[in-house]
């Protein structure tokens, strides 16, 4: 086969192009926070496009919400691993003394009771909790925006990510800022009116209704504020991607 | 049978001829984009199928509308074990959980799909694909002609010298289908799925009458597509496998030996 020269330069011109082209992707991705912490590995591709793709398109989308008479009569209590000792002293005390600890990047590290923070105006949600197995059920969710908790710590503004934590050993996620601000992601303490029940996730969860279920992390103790997550654990972002699940649950 | 229609991309290596040459220029029975689209699907789909049946394992019951969990009424089971203690199957004992790798090469295999799907969408308007290939003439649409192609499968069982060149009508209907029917299927209902771009586009989901009925309706067409695989998959076993496998790696086939005819 013969190759002639216009093919050869052409061929090159267009390798060319599309390797820098591919470089200035990359920087502009990594600029715009659009690469995710579990973005190595086979998958890492995979997750990379699914993020971005999903970061630029649902900035400031909502999530659906739903009617009252839609609220399934029963909300779904997912299994959980055996209480650790620590949470049975808390559920035996009525949770009286459980609190949310708000610390790393903001100017004013807080101690919130739950006493505290039932006190903010209550706000609530009509929304599908969507399971990654496939199932789902809808149901009120009453609490108050994780912004205006990260507004009255006074959040850096260089901060990108806040990790939170479970009372439960190994349970911590994280998020980006779009999605810490969002106005539907909750720290919610109850459901249809009532106390949040310790099978979901009571007495403090948080809540993503544009992720899927386990990024709703239960027994909801402490948030990080952070412009690094190579800090936090294995440097994935949070305990999923350690165990072979995307950091990024929108899908 | 239907037109000769190929696309004409010549041959950079000139085809060993023997005494009976064909008569037209030498042509490719396949067009490089689509031997090359049509194995990265194939590769893509296998990878699909298998990471979609380990998801399903996790949650083995479906339902309709917009909600539904193990507290609700599925609208099938399917009969096989989980890998959740949450779900109750009858069996007395639960799967390892496959889901993160699953998941991972579910959607990372997606993206593939849905880029080559591009790729030769693009491809098959620019080169006339669609038209010349896969379009059926207006003479073959009609009930006569698929009884004929029908009665001529029946009784030979392999294709006649005309679709060596070409697809009949039945083969060009079925390809439409699943070209322009399940494929864009498969891909809203899976995309109705996501939560975020729920979000973003809520008539992807709210048009098919809910979340579970989105993931009812994907379960539904991936089973479509599989059967639709399997018997063509059989139909090119039955018309001669080496040959037209060959003709759509290299895209070389050849009208003077082999055993089609």
């Amino acid at each position: 086969m013969k190759i002639s020269r216009r093919k050869l330069i052409v061929t090159g011109l267009t390798a060319t192009a599309g390797v820098s082209s591919l470089g200035v992707a990359a920087h502009l991705a990594q600029k715009y926070g659009l690469v995710p912490p579990d973005h190595s590995g086979i998958y890492g591709p995979g997750e990379t496009l699914t993020y971005a793709s999903l970061r630029l398109l649902t900035r400031n989308s909502l999530a659906r919400e739903f009617s009252r008479s839609q609220i399934s009569k029963r909300p779904v209590p997912n299994e959980v691993a055996p209480f650790s000792d620590e949470f049975k002293r808390h559920q035996a005390a009525g949770f009286v003394d459980w609190r949310l600890s708000v610390d790393g990047m903001v100017e004013r590290p807080t101690l919130f009771s739950l006493a505290q923070l039932k006190s903010y105006r209550s706000h609530r949600q009509i929304t599908e909790l969507a399971c990654e197995e496939g199932w789902s059920y809808i149901s009120e969710w009453n609490g108050i925006p994780l912004s205006y908790i990260l507004d009255f710590v006074g959040a850096y503004p260089q901060a990108k990510y806040v990790v939170y934590y479970s009372i439960e050993p190994d349970w911590w996620e994280s998020i980006d800022m779009a999605d810490a601000m969002h106005p539907q992601t909750f720290v919610t303490y109850g459901m249809n009116g009532d106390d949040l029940p310790i099978a979901n996730g009571g007495p403090l969860r948080i809540r993503l209704p544009r992720q899927l279920g386990y990024k709703s992390v239960k027994f909801l103790t402490r948030l990080t504020v952070t412009d690094d997550l190579k800090k936090f654990g294995k440097g994935l972002g949070s305990v999923s991607p350690e165990e072979g699940y995307a950091w990024y649950a929108g899908v | 049978m239907s037109t000769l229609g190929s696309a004409h991309v010549p041959l950079e290596s000139s085809v060993a001829t023997e005494s009976v040459a064909p008569a037209k220029p030498i042509t490719a029975r396949h067009s490089v984009l689509v031997r090359l689209t049509h194995w990265i699907t194939t590769v893509c789909f296998f990878a699909l199928v298998v990471s979609g049946a380990e998801i399903v394992i996790s949650h083995p019951r479906f339902y309709w509308g917009e909600t539904g969990n193990v507290l609700t009424t599925p609208l099938f089971k399917l009969p096989i074990p989980s890998s959740r203690h949450l779900v109750p199957t009858g069996y007395g004992y639960v799967l390892p959980d496959q889901n993160g790798w699953s998941r991972a090469l579910h959607f990372q295999t997606a993206w593939v799909l849905v880029l080559t799907g591009f790729v030769y969408l693009l491809g098959g308007v620019l080169t006339g694909h669609f038209r010349k290939d896969l379009l059926p003439g207006k003479a073959d649409l009609s009930w006569g002609r698929f009884a004929s192609v029908i009665a001529h499968h029946l009784r030979v069982g392999r294709p006649g010298v005309a679709e060596i060149w070409s697809y009949n009508v039945l083969q060009r209907l079925t390809y439409l289908f699943v070209i322009f029917g399940l494929f864009p299927l498969v891909i809203w209902t899976g995309l109705a799925m996501s939560p975020a771009f729920d979000s973003a586009v809520p008539a992807t989901v709210a048009l098919l009458g809910g979340r579970q009925s989105a993931r009812t309706i994907h379960f539904f067409v991936s089973m479509a597509l599989v059967l639709f695989l399997f018997s063509h998959v059989v139909l090119v076993w039955r018309a001669g496998f080496r040959t037209l496998v060959r003709a759509m790696i290299t895209g070389q086939t050849d009208t003077h030996k082999g055993r089609i005819g």
